[in-house]
C-alpha cells in the first residue's frame, strides 16, 4: 500500500458554489446513482412492466369483450391511459422501495454525514424514478399500438396525455417516499403501499365506466386522483367525446397540491429517519 | 487546538428512553479515543449525534470546535464516518462509490480523480474497482467503505465498530490502516465491544454502560484497575484449593469460585505471574489438575466496573440504535 496523505483536508480543492447550485447538482447526483442501478439490474424494469403488460392483454382480450363503454372509439382506446395510471401508479412504489432499502444499508446515514444538500437525496430518487417512467410509458405506448391502440389528437395529444400522466406518478413517488422512510425494509414498504393505491387504481375509471359502479362508489371513483388523471390523459390522447379541459385542469392541480402537501412532509421525514 | 472534539453533559433521549446521560470525555487532536461498550450502551449514538445525523437533547458537542449543533454543515466538511455495516451502493463499482462520496462532497472533479485512485490502491481494491460491489467480499466492502469516508480528506474520523463482523484476518487488515490513518496525524473516534480492538488502537479509553460513562484511561490504566492478567488454577478438592488460595493470595487479590474447586488470581505482572504460581505451589507440593492463563475480557471490565456481564441484553436501548437497520447475526 502505498502512502496517501489523510490530512490536513484540502480546502482549496473544494468548490464554492451557491446553495441553489449544490441543491441541483446533488439532485443530479443522486439521480445519476438511482439511475445506474436501474440500468445495472433491467430486470427491476422488467418486473414493473409484467403487470401492466398482463392487465393490457386480459382486458384487451379477455374481459373486453364484456364491457361496454359506447361512444365511437373501440374499448383498447379507453383502456390504455387506465393501464398508464396503473403503470404509474404501481411504479410510484418503487421509490419508497429504493429509501427503504436505502436506509436500511445505512447510506441515508452516510448522506446525512455528507456535506451535501438536504433535500437532494430526496429530489435526485424521485428525478430518477420520474425518468425511468418516462422510459416505461414509451413503452407501454407501444405495446398498446401493437394490440390495436390508437391516438386520436395527434403527436402533440400523446405528449400531452403522457405527461400529465408522468406529472401524476411523480406527485405520487412523494407519497410513497414518506412511507419508504418510515419502514423498516423493503418488504415493509411495498406491503404497506399496496393497500393504499389498490382502491385507487380499481374504483376508478382505468378499466371500467364509472357508471357501471353501485351508486355510493361513483362519488368517489369519479372525483379521486386517479380517475381524474386517466380522465385527462383520456381528454388529451382520445379527445372527441372525452375531450374535457377541465379535467386536465383538475388533475394538474392534484398533482400539484399532492406534491405541495407530501414533498415538504417527505423532507421533515427524511431529517428524522436515522 | 487541543482537542479535536470535546463532548460536555451530552444528552440524548428517544422519548421516555435515554440513550445518553451526561457523557463527558474529550479528544486532543491527533489522537484514538475507543469508545468502549456493549450493545446498547450508547456509544453509536454518541456517533450518530458528533456526526450530526441526530440531534441532542442536552449538553454540549463540539468537533474542531464547531458546534454540531449549530452548524452541522460545517461539521459535515471535516469529518468522515464509517458506519456499523459497510454503506456502499451494491450496485455501483468500487470506483464509482467514491465518486458518489466525493461529488456529494463538493470536491472538484480533477482532485477527486486523483484522489480516489490514491484510495483504491492504498486499500488494494484497484483490481476490483470496475466491478459492483455486489462481488465484494465482507472485508472488501468495509475497506471501501472506510476509503470513502476518507474522500474528502476528513481531520476528524469517527468509525463505529469498524471490525464486527468481519474475520480474524480482515480484522488486522483493517487494524494496520487505521494505524496507518492515525500515524499520519488523522485524529480518529473509534468504538467498539473489543477492548482487545480498544487496547490495539486507542490512546484513550472512554467505558460506557447505560449512557454513563463509568471509566476513562489509558489501556494500561484500566487494566490496572482490572488486574491485568487473570491466572485459574483448578484443583482436586475444596480442601486442595482453600491451601493453594493461602499460597498464591502472595502474588495478587484472589478467590475461591464458586464451583470451591477453582482459585482465580488476578494479577498486573503479566504472563510471568506463571512462573511464580508454580514455584508457590510446587514450594508446598501442591498439584493444580489445571492452570489456565487469560487476560481480561470486556466480561471482566464489565463485571468489575458494573457488576454485570457486557453481553446482558438491553432490548429497550438496542431496539432504538437498530431501528431501521439490519439485524445482525451473532458474531
Amino acid at each position: 500500500m502505498t502512502a496517501t496523505a489523510i490530512t490536513p483536508a484540502v480546502a482549496s480543492h473544494r468548490l464554492k458554489r451557491s446553495p441553489l447550485y449544490w441543491a441541483i447538482s446533488d439532485t443530479k447526483t443522486v439521480a445519476w446513482r438511482n439511475l445506474v442501478t436501474i440500468r445495472r439490474l433491467p430486470q427491476l424494469l422488467v418486473f414493473s412492466l409484467i403487470q401492466p403488460v398482463i392487465f393490457v392483454l386480459m382486458f384487451r382480450y379477455v374481459f373486453g369483450g364484456a364491457i361496454h363503454i359506447g361512444g365511437p372509439f373501440p374499448y383498447v382506446d379507453y383502456l390504455m391511459p387506465g393501464v398508464f395510471a396503473q403503470t404509474v401508479a404501481f411504479g410510484a412504489i418503487q421509490t419508497g422501495i429504493g429509501l427503504a432499502e436505502d436506509l436500511h444499508k445505512g447510506l441515508i446515514e452516510r448522506f446525512r454525514s455528507l456535506p451535501m444538500a438536504r433535500s437532494a437525496v430526496l429530489s435526485g430518487r424521485t428525478l430518477a424514478d420520474l425518468t425511468r417512467n418516462v422510459f416505461v410509458m414509451c413503452l407501454m405506448v407501444a405495446i398498446g399500438y401493437l394490440v390495436g391502440f390508437r391516438v386520436h389528437t395527434g403527436f402533440i395529444g400523446l405528449i400531452a396525455g403522457m405527461a400529465v400522466m408522468l406529472f401524476f406518478g411523480f406527485s405520487l413517488t412523494w407519497i410513497f417516499a414518506i412511507i419508504g422512510l418510515s419502514v423498516t425494509n423493503a418488504e415493509t414498504a411495498q406491503a404497506a403501499s399496496f393497500p393504499i393505491l389498490a382502491p385507487l387504481v380499481f374504483a376508478s375509471s382505468a378499466f371500467v365506466v364509472v357508471g357501471t359502479m353501485p351508486g355510493w362508489l361513483q362519488g368517489f371513483a369519479k372525483y379521486q386522483p386517479v380517475s381524474v388523471a386517466i380522465d385527462a390523459s383520456r381528454s388529451l390522447m382520445l379527445g372527441g367525446p372525452y375531450s374535457s379541459p377541465g379535467k386536465v385542469v383538475a388533475s394538474l392541480c392534484y398533482s400539484v397540491g399532492i406534491i405541495a402537501v407530501f414533498a415538504p412532509l417527505a423532507v421533515m421525514r427524511y431529517r428524522k429517519a436515522a | 487546538m487541543d482537542n479535536a472534539i470535546v463532548v460536555e453533559g451530552l444528552e440524548k433521549r428517544f422519548g421516555s428512553v435515554v440513550a445518553l446521560d451526561g457523557v463527558s470525555f474529550s479528544v486532543p487532536t491527533g489522537s484514538v479515543l475507543g469508545l468502549l461498550g456493549p450493545n446498547g450502551a450508547g456509544k453509536t449514538t454518541a456517533v450518530r449525534v458528533l456526526t450530526t445525523i441526530l440531534k441532542r437533547t442536552g449538553g454540549r458537542a463540539e468537533v474542531l470546535g464547531i458546534d454540531v449543533g449549530t452548524n452541522p454543515q460545517g461539521v459535515r466538511e471535516r469529518i468522515g464516518l464509517a458506519g456499523q455495516y459497510a454503506a456502499v451502493d451494491e450496485n455501483l463499482t468500487g470506483h464509482e462509490n467514491l465518486w458518489l462520496v466525493g461529488k456529494l462532497s463538493h470536491l472538484d472533479p480533477k482532485t477527486l480523480r486523483v484522489r480516489n485512485n490514491e484510495l483504491l490502491e492504498r486499500f488494494d481494491l484497484t483490481d476490483a474497482a470496475a466491478r459492483p460491489v455486489r462481488t465484494y467480499s465482507g472485508g472488501m466492502r468495509r475497506r471501501l467503505d472506510l476509503a470513502a469516508a476518507l474522500v474528502h480528506r476528513p481531520e476528524v474520523l469517527f468509525l463505529d465498530e469498524p471490525t464486527t463482523g468481519l474475520d480474524p484476518q480482515g480484522r488486522t487488515d483493517l487494524w494496520r490502516v487505521i494505524q496507518e490513518l492515525v500515524a499520519e496525524g488523522a485524529t480518529v473516534l473509534l468504538t467498539t465491544q473489543y477492548l482487545e480492538e480498544a487496547d490495539h488502537l486507542a490512546d484513550n479509553i472512554v467505558v460506557i454502560d447505560h449512557g454513563h460513562v463509568i471509566a476513562e484511561g489509558t489501556s494500561t490504566q484500566l487494566k490496572n484497575r482490572l488486574g491485568a492478567t487473570i491466572v485459574e488454577v483448578g484443583f482436586c478438592d475444596p480442601a486442595t484449593a482453600e491451601r493453594g488460595r493461602g499460597v498464591l493470595a502472595a502474588l495478587g487479590e484472589s478467590a475461591v469460585e464458586p464451583d470451591g474447586q477453582t482459585v482465580e488470581l488476578k494479577s498486573l505482572d503479566g504472563a510471568r505471574v506463571a512462573i511464580d504460581v508454580v514455584r508457590a505451589l510446587d514450594g508446598e507440593q501442591i498439584e493444580p489438575v489445571s492452570l489456565v492463563l487469560r487476560e481480561p475480557t470486556l466480561d471482566d471490565v464489565f463485571l468489575s466496573l458494573t457488576g454485570h456481564t457486557a453481553e446482558e441484553p438491553e432490548p429497550e436501548e438496542e431496539a432504538i440504535e437498530g431501528r431501521g437497520r439490519r439485524t445482525r447475526g451473532a458474531a
